[in-house]
């Protein structure tokens, strides 16, 4: 499922949203750095309470399909502008972590 | 003993202490630059995960240092070097889970005390020294593929 399909079914906000034909294969929740470096998969949506300028660079550095902001937490103008200018999307969604990715994992299950 | 293939780009990337906004470009940069030269993907996403978990190491828990990219035709170096604290524990920060990192450093999502795990599992060579009040020097490797060394032309 792409990307714009997912934020629309999830009624996420696109703050950047540079390609909204990327795919979503899986998701994927932590807020510790190293974990999402480690265990984060390309592809992968990145729910998360961070949004400071380093989840910019871990979310390149993984290929994650975008960054999620739980909680309506979002990010600085200033993230953002660094997320476009290395194209990372980044969406915000008003739910928490736990009814978002059971949300988005039923999404993904049902198209498996 | 034959001598080490030639060496086609080298680096040096400063790494300031503190400045935790900033770290992240090095490893932006050195992805980049690995990307430019033709290395397979997997090679570029396991040396900028490397290259990010060293940054992050130099700019919260030391003095300053420098990390020094050295790309040769059949392998790509990491060497991480600072002015120290140093850490007297080795394999005490090789262990998963293991931390020294302050409340604020936590709130922002370091210091799972997997750093160092995650530097030695993507490199295939991984080698660290360290003196207390002197610093620490990392020397990450990770070998290019085969059929990556037959597109250059040399075969290993």
């Amino acid at each position: 499922m792409t990307l714009g399909e997912v934020a629309k079914r999830l009624e996420l906000k696109g703050l950047v949203l540079p390609d909204p034909g990327r795919q979503v294969r899986w998701g994927f929740c932590s807020d510790l750095l190293s974990d999402a470096l480690a265990h984060a998969g390309e592809g992968d949506l990145w729910l998360t309470h961070q949004r400071h300028l380093n989840v910019v660079a871990v979310a390149k550095l993984t290929g994650v399909a975008g960054v999620v902001c739980v909680r309506g937490l979002a990010p600085s103008p200033e993230v953002l502008s660094r997320a476009r200018a290395e194209g990372v999307a980044f969406l915000l969604s008003r739910q928490d972590t736990f009814e978002l990715a059971g949300r988005l994992f039923r999404l993904l299950q049902g198209e498996a | 003993m034959p001598a080490e293939p030639s060496i086609l780009l080298r680096r040096v990337f400063p790494v300031p202490p503190d400045a935790i906004e900033e770290a992240g470009k090095a490893s932006t940069e050195v992805r980049r630059l690995l990307r430019g030269m033709g290395a397979e993907p997997e090679v570029v996403r396991r040396a900028g995960i490397v290259c990010f978990e060293g940054e992050m190491n130099i700019a919260l828990y030391t003095k300053g240092g420098r990390i020094v990219l050295v790309v040769r035709e059949d392998r790509v170096e990491l060497l991480f070097s600072d002015r120290g604290p140093g850490i007297a524990d080795i394999d005490l920060v090789k262990q998963p889970g293991y931390s020294t990192a302050p409340d604020w450093a936590r709130e922002l999502g370091f210091g799972a005390g997997m750093g160092i795990p995650n530097m030695e599992k993507n490199s295939d060579e991984f080698h660290i020294f360290s003196r207390v009040g002197q610093g620490t020097v990392i020397r990450a490797t990770i070998y290019r593929r085969r059929d990556d060394l037959g597109r250059s032309g040399k075969e290993a």
